[in-house]
Parts: C-alpha cells; structure tokens; sequence
C-alpha cells in the first residue's frame, strides 16, 4: 500500500512555473552589456576595465553590507548589484578617479536602491542617479573626456561629438557645418561613430556593441522595443525637424552622447519604466523629447541621464494614466451608458 | 482559392492577448482509458461543487445499488448524487474534502456485486423543460473542471436565445489527457450529444474547439461530423493555437465566435454556451441509457506516479486506491495534485475521495514542478502581458493589501478566473493568484458592509 514518507506541500495554484527568474532575467542584461564593455576597453584603453572592475565589485559589495546592516535577506545573488555596476561604469569617463567610482556605487546602490527597499522598489534608475550626482559633484571629472584609441595616440582631452554638434546653427547650412567640422577633427566620421571611435563615456560610443546587446536583450524577450524605439524615434523625429530634414545631423544626434545605451539599457530598467504598452510608448516619447530639447536648448551638451530620471519620475503618473481597459471592461460601461440614455 | 468550403476546419475568430506557453506534458495522450476494479468502499460527499450541498436520503444500514439517487437539494443551483457502487451505507457523516473543506458524505461497503439499480429510466426528452429535467436528474456537473451544474446551463430562456453551442475541447491545462481521450474514443457519441442538445436548445451551429496539438482528435471528430451531416450540418471543427488558458470559457467564446462576454457577465448573454466535451458525450450515453453520473475518467500522471493512466473510476474512490492501482509512487511526492497544475487544487491528504469533477490526479517531485526561489518583484510586467483579461496583478496585490475594494474594483478584479498565467510567469515566483483571492475577499467583504 501506498504510503507518504514526507509531509505533502499544499499552496495556492499554480503549481508550475515558467523557467524565467529574476537572476536568469539579470543573467541575460549582463551578457547584452558584455559588447559594450570589450568595445569600451579596445577603445579607451585597460583603464576603462579598471573602471568597470571597480563599479562592479563596489556595487556588489555595497549591496551585501547595507542589507547585512539592515537586516534584511542577501539578494545579491539576484545579480542586480552587478547589472548597476556595469552600467554606472558605462557612463563614466575613462579618466574617472577611482574613488569617485566608489561613491557612485555607493550613491547608486546603498541610497537609490536599498533605502528604498532594494530590487524593484526603487522609483529612480540606480546608475543614471549616481551619475547625475557625480556629475553635479564632480563636474570637471566627469566631463574630462580623453581621445580614443589611446594606444595609437596620446591621451589627451577631447571634446565629444555632442559639444561639436551644439555649435552648428541650425539656421544655417547644416551639411556644410557638419562637413567643416568633420574636416577639422571636432566631429568624427560616421563610421567612427557606429564603431564608438569617439570621446565619450566608457560604454557609451560603440554603437554596434550596443545594438548587438539590445537584439540579444530583445530576442531573449527581456525587453520590449516600446521604448528604446519610441524614445529613438522621437529623438530622430526632433532631430530632423529642426534640421530640416538633415539626415547627417539625426545620425549624429542618435549616436552620439548616450543615447543609445540610454534607450535600450537604461530606460528600460523595469523598476523605474510604466509596465503597460500605452505606458512604455509614452514614457519613451517622454524621454525623447527632454532629452532633445535639453541638448538643443539647455545649458548642457548632453540630457539624456536627466530625461530618463524625470521620466522615472513620472512613471507611476503614466502608469495610472495609460492604465489599459480590462477583458469585458469597456463593452459593460457602453452598455450601461446605452441602459442610461 | 478563395472558395467558401462549408467543411473545412475552422480556424479561431479572434485571438485573444496574454496567457502562457506552458509544457504540454501529455504522457498519457495514447493510453486508452482503463475501467478500475470496484473499491472495496467509496465516499461520496454531499457537496461536490458550486452550488447547494445536497441532504442524505440514506440511512447507515440501508442497501444500496449503483445508480440510486443518495443525495439531493431542492435549491436550483445544485445536482443530485447517485450511489456509485453496490453495497451498503456503512456510515453518514462529515469527510474531509481535497480542498481541506469538510461535507457530509454516505460511506458505501462494496458487496462485491457490479449490478446497476433496477429501474434506469430512459428519460423522456420532448422540449427544453423535459432536457434540462433529465440533465438535472442525470446528476451532470461540468466534467471540465469546475462542476457547475449542468441542467442551470443549458436552460434556455426566451429572451436570450442561443445561437452557438461551443463544445470545449481545448484541453490546455498540461498533463491532463481525459478529454482529448473522449474525443478520440467516443467521437459518435459526442456527436450524438451535440445534435440532441441543438435539438431542444435551439443551437444554429455548434463549433468543437480543440487545440492545435491534438490532430488526431481533431482528425476523427471531423470524420464523425462529417458521417452524421444529414443531421443537420450544424458541427464545424474548430482548431486553436495551444496556449493556455485557452480552454476558459470567455476564451473560447472569443475564438470561436469573435464575441466578447462583458464584465460580470455569462457567455448566454452574448448567445453562446460552452461545454466541455466529456459533458456532451454525457449527455449522449444518458438520453440512451439513463444511468446517472456516478463515474468518470481521470488522468493519473506527474513525475512522482510509476505507471501514469487514464482510468475510469466510480465517484468516490479514494485518492490513495488510485494511485497504489497506477503502481504507487516512483519517488517521494512534493505535491499531489486533484486537477491539472495550473489550477488543481493540492491536497495534503490522500485519503480524500475523487469527486465528479476531479478529472486528474497529479504527484510531483519538487524538482517536477520547478520551484524556483521567491524574490522581490521586479516590475518586470510579465503577470500583465500574460494575464488573459489584461489585468494589473501587481496593482491588484498592492491595493489588495491595502484594502481598497473600490480600487479594486476599478482594476477589475472581478474578471479575474484564477487561471495562474501571471503567477506561472513571474520570475519572483510570487503567489500572485493568492494575492487575487484576497482581493476579491476584499471586495466581498466590503460589499457584505
């Protein structure tokens, strides 16, 4: 006859779940950045994987003490410190000091993310946070951008292509404008912006590495195109608006600055994006728009870390505004207005 | 190209958005159904399902044949229960039930004997009065899973005629092989069935929906419709993409007729019924035969059952003689199962007797299941993209938790069926489908204020 050795589990259905998990989820975002950090140390040298290195595992580290602190369970095994880490790192300059680093993941993690309730319960974007504090803190550091390359030349300071780019009026020539400032050095070739051979942040430049870590993300169905592709296409829209209709001008627009590892790294973190389709468009557009006018019309060559974060702002006005109607929802209100008139 | 072909297979309507790719796991798809010796005792409880519990009508002592009516209510919602086996009423009194509820049940002793009552009446049917009185009396509930009487479903009132009859043979739950079976097995009768029903419901076209997974079952129902068409030429076959929970009811009636049932409300409000596709072959084998409900086929699999089975069992049995009859356990069971895994219920006992509408028994291995650990939620947004009525779970848990019926109600927790997509798609494998249990007490609650 049939017996039970071990006491029988009973809990709410369903009794299966999807292999999907949140470190499986966290797993996949590492690997899509892993590109952009290789592009980033051939571009700018070792120093930049000191810098990625130094993120990380501050990261990491500030995630174990401040839960051990406040007594709360271990989580770092979900992987989350470590996706924050790879992105804070992304958006530093090469020549960051390292101790700088430390503060950012410190910021990041320990004030964005655990005194808000760590993974998913932070209402701002842990690593653009950061980098907008060691941004307003440090701005020298942080702008201090080197020439790319510098194994082939020295390493010495650059403008980036956005700081380029602010000085073309756009009520002139815009295509002899670009070409000038091509020919002068300040504006790198196309090619080179798709290749990330430009100053700028250390994973930030290489386009392609980018894009090549967005499909992964996207065939992995980590995340949706909703927003990188509302963001990107508001930006290109502007863009082209006020150029009238300069193609060069848009491309440059889109690859330069962080644009693209803002659209499909950064406002797509879940914690801090609306969860509906209506709501990703939206926050997308939102994010496209500031971060246009910003670079356009602020006081600063570059708006995308401020957009992402006003827009995580405002995401849970979005989401309740974009809330979608339920199965059998809007058929039951027509009829009632139907019983009613 | 482009010629209407009045014979062809229907595809769905209308998609539907949400739900899950669940694993299949239909082992016992090509097992024919075996009828399982008689059990020495069986309990059957008085309160099987939604709806009224009925009252004994027997006494400890009393000898009984199979087929005899035991228990009964005078409460519309509710379906009589047969005896079903021979023997006699050992004992009267309340049982503990797989869902930890406990009911008044009749204890029945085999006498070893496998004769049926005397008297089957073979039941008059003239109109749909005397079909659901035969339903009724037939003691039918949804054999699909969730045992809604059946005669309260197919009473058709005057002023909402229907017009499509939706045989549901989705069978979207993982594991469970009683219905796909049914149809390969008993194809003429669910036939039979389908055209007595239109008979006296009025029904214009009756659509057999089976998922695209079974194309054998879908092969020979069409072979048996097409062979019966000088009935009517009311049945089409219908195929669905297999992805769960397409076999709920206000999935179906979309797929298959484009038709959205509003909030709050039943398919009959917008012309359709649906039934599962054991139930019309039911009824088929009754209006013959007359002899009630009183034994149905279930599905015995999971990774912790040695030999998985579809069996055929009396009303009953219990749990545990199923189980030793497919060779006990082949490890040491983490969960078992009564219904499939994406809504069963799990028991803690086995000692708890199969009712007319378990059509599974599952036993799983943690490892079977795939427990994963429980984590934060990340916002991810996979329980809205899944949920099959595009349903916010994880605002529902946050005012459930604060309990706001009237927020509550504006997120339209009342659509909510249970079906567990958002849970079985959560990587924080948090209990989302409780969360919306409490919910909805919330709502009951405030509303009993």
């Amino acid at each position: 006859m049939t017996e039970l050795k071990e006491k029988l589990t009973v809990s709410s259905s369903p009794h299966i779940k999807s292999p999907k998990t949140v470190t499986g989820i966290m797993g996949d975002v590492i690997i899509s950045l892993v590109p952009a950090g290789i592009a980033g140390t051939v571009i700018f040298g070792l120093r930049a994987l000191a810098v990625i290195a130094v993120c990380v595992v501050s990261c990491v580290i500030f995630e174990i003490l401040s839960r051990k602190i406040m007594k709360r369970s271990f989580t770092a095994g979900d992987l989350s410190a470590i996706v924050t880490g790879l992105l804070l790192a992304y958006n530093l300059p090469v020549s960051i000091p390292l101790w700088m680093c430390v503060i950012g993941s410190f910021v990041a993690i320990v004030i964005v993310k655990q005194l808000f309730g760590g993974i998913g319960q932070n209402f701002a974007n842990p690593a653009i946070t950061a980098r907008i504090v060691l941004l307003v803190s440090f701005a020298s550091a942080m702008t201090n951008f080197t020439m790319p390359l510098p194994w082939k030349m020295d390493a010495v300071a650059t403008a980036t292509p956005l700081s380029a780019l602010g000085s073309v009026d756009l009520t002139g020539d815009i295509a002899s404008q670009l070409r000038a400032l091509t020919n002068n050095g300040s504006l790198p070739e196309m090619k080179e912006m798709l290749f990330g051979i430009r100053g700028g942040c250390i994973g930030e430049t290489c386009a392609a590495a980018l894009l090549l870590g967005a499909l992964f993300l996207l065939a992995r169905g980590v995340i949706s195109l909703r927003i990188p592709a509302s963001y990107i296409v508001t930006v290109a829209v502007f863009m082209l608006a006020v150029s009238h209709g300069n193609a060069a001008f848009m491309f440059y627009e889109i690859t330069a600055g962080g644009l693209l590892l803002g659209a499909f790294f950064m406002a797509t973190d879940y914690s801090t994006s609306p969860m509906s389709k209506k709501g990703k468009i939206v926050f997308g557009i939102g994010c496209g728009l500031l971060t246009s006018v910003i670079r356009l019309y602020g006081s600063l060559p570059e708006g995308v870390s401020y957009s992402i974060l006003l827009m995580n702002i405002a995401c849970p006005l979005i989401e309740k505004a974009c809330r979608p109607g339920y199965f059998g929802r809007k058929k039951a209100e027509k009829k009632s207005k139907e019983a009613a008139a | 190209m482009g010629k209407h072909k009045p014979d062809s297979i229907l595809k769905a309507v209308k998609k539907g958005v949400g739900g899950v790719g669940v694993v299949h796991s239909k082992i016992t798809a090509e097992v024919a159904i075996e009828r399982m010796p008689l059990p020495q005792t069986v309990v059957i409880p008085m309160s099987q399902h939604i709806g009224a519990p009925c009252e004994p009508l027997v006494r400890v002592g009393d000898s009984v044949k199979a087929g005899q009516l035991i228990g009964d209510s005078d409460k519309f919602i509710s379906a009589p229960i047969h005896a079903s086996i021979s023997g006699t009423v050992t004992a009267v009194g309340d049982v503990m039930l797989s869902n930890g509820r406990t009911s008044k049940a009749v204890t029945i002793t085999s006498d070893g004997r496998d004769d049926n009552f005397a008297d089957f009446r073979v039941p008059t049917v003239t109109d749909n009065a005397s079909l659901c009185e035969a339903i009724r009396a037939s003691g039918l509930v949804g054999l699909g899973g969730a045992g809604f009487p059946a005669h309260v479903k197919y009473r058709i009132s005057p002023d909402k005629p229907i017009d499509t009859l939706i045989v549901n043979a989705a069978e979207c739950e993982p594991y469970i092989t009683v219905d796909y079976r049914e149809c390969k097995d008993h194809g003429d009768e669910i036939i039979d069935g389908v055209y007595k029903l239109a008979k006296y419901c009025g029904f214009k076209r009756v659509i057999i929906a089976v998922e695209d997974n079974k194309p054998d079952a879908i092969k020979i129902l069409k072979e048996v419709a097409d062979s019966d068409i000088a009935r009517g030429n009311l049945v089409r076959l219908m195929t669905l993409k297999s992805r769960y929970p397409q076999g709920a009811e206000k999935m179906m009636v979309l797929s298959a007729t484009g038709r959205t049932v509003p909030e709050g409300a039943l398919p009959a409000d917008v012309g359709c019924i649906v039934s599962n596709v054991a139930s019309v072959a039911f009824i088929s084998r009754y209006l013959k035969s007359g002899k009630p409900l009183i034994s149905r086929s279930v599905t015995v699999s999971g990774d912790a059952i040695a030999s998985p089975k579809n069996i055929r069992v009396p009303v009953g049995i219990s749990v545990r003689e199923i189980i030793d009859y497919c060779g006990g356990f082949s490890a040491d069971p983490y969960k078992i199962l009564l219904g499939g895994p994406m809504m069963g219920t799990a028991t803690d006992s086995i000692d708890v007797p199969i009712v007319k509408s378990n059509n599974a028994v599952l036993a799983f291995t943690e490892k079977g299941l795939g427990e994963k650990k429980k984590r934060n939620c990340i916002r991810c947004g996979r329980c809205h993209e899944a949920c099959p009525m595009s349903l916010f779970p994880t605002e529902i848990e946050k005012y459930a938790l604060a309990g706001d019926a009237e927020e509550l109600k504006k997120l339209g927790i009342g659509v909510c069926m249970e079906c567990g997509s958002c849970a079985y798609s959560c990587p924080a494998a948090k209990p989302l489908v409780q969360y919306m249990r409490l919910a909805k007490s919330v709502v009951r609650e405030a509303g009993a204020k």
